[in-house]
C-alpha cells in the first residue's frame, strides 16, 4: 500500500513530487499557499502567476488557472488582468531577484496605487536559478558567485528591507508581512490574511517568504536551518509590518526572530 | 442589464487628428483595456482614451513604463478582454519584451506604433525607422502580424481590423504609423462596423473560465519556459507552421501600373502617398512606371512582389529609413535578378519632386 503524504487540496497531484531541489523552500511557501486557499474555498477564483527564476518552476504546481510570466513582469501581468477582471483573486509570485531588482519599479508602483493583488516574494539572499549570484537581499559578508569574498556593503550595499519599503510607500488599507519557511503555520496566516485582504478590495497585500537554498548556500541541513533562523532574522525581521485596522490582529502578531 | 452605448453609430465623416481616430476606432472594435504609458507622438490616442471611457465603460491605466504598459495589456488579455497599448521609438524597444511573450503563448496583443525618429531618443517627430524592430523585433522568430498604415481612413479601418486579426489569428499585432499620421488632422468616415458588415471578432478569457479547475476542468497552465532544446524547438516549428498556415489570409498589399512599368516604386506609411501621387502623374505623362505599396511588412506580400520583380522591372524603393524597408523588399525578392535601387531619407518626409527625379532616371537607365 502507497500512503500519499498530505497535500492541498487546490494542489495538482500528478505534478508531484515538484521539481525544486532537496532542502529547498519553494515547496513549503507553495503548501502554505495551497492551505490558504482551501481554507478560503478560492480555487475557482485564483489565478496564479510565477515569474521567471526558480519561481517559475511551479508553472504547473496548483489545480489553479496559471500564467508563467518574464523575469520580474509577473506584477503588471496580475495587475492588467485584475484591473480587466476584478473578480479574479490574483497571486504574483516571485523570487528577490525578480521582485526587488529587475522588477522593483513595478513593485513599488504597484503598491503606490494600492493595486488589489496580493504578492508573494521568496527571499533567499541570492539568484538561485542562475547558479547563486548576488540579489539585492544577500547578507553582508555572505559569499555568492558575483562576490566570492562576501558582500562588501561598502561597494553593493546592505540587503534590501522589501516589506518595510512596501509598508511605507503604501496606505491604509494595504497588508504587509514577512513570514519564513521555518514557520509555516504563521507564514500560512500571513498569505491567508494577504488573500483576504485582497478579496475584501482593501488593497495591496504584500508578504515576503524568507526561504532557504541549501545548494546555492552550500549547506548541509543544520548550517541550512542555522542560516534561515540566525543569520537571516538579523536583517530580516519576521512577523506583520502592516495591517489594515479591518483585519482583526491575531496570530500574526510580529514575533521577531 | 442595459446594453452599452455604442462608442460610433452608424456612419459620420469627421475631421480630427490620426491618434483621435485611433482611439475611437479602437472603441468601435471592441477594445476594453489600454494600458499605456506617455511617449510622443502617440500621446493622444491615451488622451482621448480617457475621455471616451466614462461614457463607455472603458478601462485605462497609466502605467510606470511601457514594460509595465505591455505586460499590463497581456494581463488584460489573459482576463478576456481585447487589450491595447501605443508607443513609439525607445518605447517601442521596450515594448519588444512582452509582445515576446505575446507570440510565444499565442495572446491577442494589439500595439499601435506612432514612429518617430532614432536611433535613440531621436526626434519626437516622425520616421519610418521602426519598421525592422516591429517586424522583426523580439528574441523569436517575428511571427506577429504588422499593417501599416498611409491615411486617417486606413488608421480606423485597420486599428479594427488589426484587433479581429489578433483575436482570430492569435498573434500579436500591430498598427504601423507615424508621427505625421498621428498629429496631423484630415476627413474621415468612422463607422460602426456592423452597419459596414464587418463582424467583430469575440474576446475569451484564457483563465478563470467557470468550474473548478482540477475538477470540473483542466486547469489553464500556460507558460512561455521550455526545460530542453528539443521541446522549445517543437514548440516553436508549431508556432511557424501555425503562421505560414493562416499568413495567406492576412497578407496585403496595392499596386497599380505595374503591367508595363520600366520602373516600380515601392513604399508603405505616409511615404506612400508622396509615391501614389508622383507615379500617377508620371504615368499620365505616359512615363512607364507603377507602384506597389506593402500593406502588411508581416507577413510581407512577397509572392505579389515577386510576381511584378519577375517582369524585369527595376525598383525603387523610397522610405523615411536607411533601408528598413528595401531589407524586407530584397529577402521577399531572393534569387530574382532584380534590381533595387533606394532612396532613403531617414526621419524625414521624402519630397514628390526628389522621387519624380529618381523614377525619371531610372526609366532612362540611368
Amino acid at each position: 500500500m502507497q500512503i500519499q503524504p498530505a497535500m492541498p487540496r487546490s494542489w495538482r497531484p500528478e505534478t508531484k513530487p515538484h521539481k525544486f531541489c532537496p532542502g529547498c523552500g519553494h515547496g513549503i511557501v507553495l503548501k502554505a499557499l495551497g492551505e490558504a486557499i482551501d481554507e478560503l474555498e478560492i480555487q475557482d477564483r485564483v489565478v496564479f502567476g510565477c515569474d521567471i527564476g526558480c519561481s517559475l518552476l511551479s508553472w504547473d504546481f496548483f489545480n489553479v488557472d496559471t500564467v508563467q510570466t518574464h523575469h520580474g513582469r509577473t506584477t503588471p501581468v496580475m495587475v492588467g488582468m485584475k484591473r480587466a477582471n476584478p473578480e479574479l483573486i490574483v497571486v504574483a509570485y516571485m523570487g528577490d531577484g525578480g521582485g526587488y531588482a529587475i522588477g522593483t519599479q513595478h513593485l513599488v508602483n504597484a503598491a503606490t496605487r494600492n493595486d488589489r493583488i496580493t504578492v508573494i516574494l521568496v527571499n533567499n539572499t541570492q539568484y538561485g536559478m542562475t547558479g547563486g549570484q548576488m540579489a539585492p537581499t544577500t547578507l553582508p559578508g555572505q559569499k555568492t558567485e558575483t562576490t566570492p569574498f562576501g558582500r562588501d556593503p561598502e561597494l553593493t550595499g546592505y540587503p534590501i528591507q522589501g516589506p518595510e519599503m512596501v509598508a511605507s510607500i503604501t496606505r491604509d488599507g494595504a497588508y504587509v508581512a514577512r513570514g519564513t519557511v521555518a514557520r509555516p503555520r504563521q507564514l500560512k496566516e500571513f498569505i491567508k490574511r494577504a488573500l483576504q485582504n485582497q478579496m475584501a478590495g482593501r488593497g495591496f497585500s504584500f508578504v515576503e517568504a524568507l526561504s532557504t537554498c541549501p545548494t546555492n548556500w552550500r549547506t548541509n541541513a543544520e548550517d541550512t536551518w542555522k542560516f534561515i533562523e540566525k543569520e537571516m532574522t538579523r536583517y530580516f525581521k519576521v512577523g506583520e509590518v502592516k495591517v489594515p485596522p479591518e483585519l482583526a490582529r491575531g496570530k500574526g502578531e510580529r514575533e521577531d526572530g | 442589464m442595459p446594453t452599452k452605448p455604442k462608442p460610433v453609430e452608424g456612419e459620420k465623416k469627421v475631421f480630427m487628428t490620426g491618434n483621435e481616430v485611433v482611439a475611437w476606432a479602437a472603441a468601435a472594435a471592441g477594445a476594453e483595456c489600454m494600458y499605456g504609458y506617455p511617449i510622443t507622438p502617440q500621446n493622444e490616442i491615451m488622451h482621448y482614451w480617457t475621455r471616451l471611457a466614462p461614457k463607455f465603460g472603458l478601462i485605462f491605466l497609466q502605467t510606470e513604463d511601457e514594460l509595465s504598459a505591455g505586460f499590463t495589456m497581456l494581463g488584460g488579455v489573459l482576463a478576456g478582454r481585447k487589450s491595447f497599448t501605443a508607443t513609439a521609438g525607445p518605447g517601442n524597444t521596450l515594448m519588444q519584451e512582452p509582445l515576446s511573450m505575446a507570440e510565444m503563448m499565442r495572446l491577442p496583443a494589439v500595439v499601435v506604433i506612432q514612429q518617430r525618429g532614432g536611433p535613440s531618443t531621436g526626434q519626437v517627430v516622425y520616421s519610418q525607422q521602426e519598421v525592422t524592430l516591429t517586424s522583426l523585433g523580439g528574441n523569436g522568430e517575428g511571427l506577429r502580424v504588422v499593417y501599416s498604415t498611409s491615411s486617417h481612413q486606413d488608421l480606423y479601418d485597420y486599428t479594427i481590423k488589426a484587433f479581429n486579426t489578433a483575436w482570430r489569428y492569435r498573434f500579436p499585432t500591430f498598427l504601423l504609423g507615424d508621427g505625421y499620421q498621428g498629429k496631423m488632422r484630415e476627413p474621415v468616415v468612422m463607422y460602426d462596423p456592423e452597419v459596414r458588415g464587418v463582424e467583430l471578432v469575440p474576446a475569451e478569457p484564457y483563465v478563470g473560465r467557470p468550474g473548478t479547475p482540477g475538477v470540473d476542468r483542466p486547469p489553464a497552465h500556460l507558460r512561455n519556459a521550455y526545460s530542453i532544446e528539443e521541446e522549445l524547438y517543437e514548440a516553436v516549428m508549431e508556432l511557424v507552421r501555425e503562421y505560414e498556415k493562416v499568413a495567406p489570409e492576412i497578407v496585403e498589399h496595392e499596386a497599380f501600373g505595374v503591367d508595363g512599368a520600366r520602373v516600380v516604386a515601392v513604399a508603405h506609411g505616409v511615404v506612400f502617398r508622396a509615391v501614389k501621387g508622383v507615379v500617377r502623374e508620371l504615368r499620365q505623362q505616359g512615363v512607364p512606371v507603377g507602384y506597389f505599396r506593402p500593406i502588411t511588412l508581416r507577413p510581407f506580400p512577397a509572392d505579389a512582389l515577386r510576381r511584378v520583380a519577375a517582369t524585369g522591372v527595376r525598383l525603387l524603393v523610397v522610405e523615411s529609413a536607411y533601408g528598413q524597408l528595401a531589407r524586407l523588399v530584397k529577402e521577399a525578392l531572393s534569387g530574382l535578378p532584380a534590381e533595387v535601387h533606394g532612396l532613403y531619407k531617414p526621419g524625414v518626409l521624402v519630397g514628390q519632386g526628389e522621387i519624380a527625379t529618381r523614377i525619371k532616371t531610372l526609366v532612362q537607365g540611368g
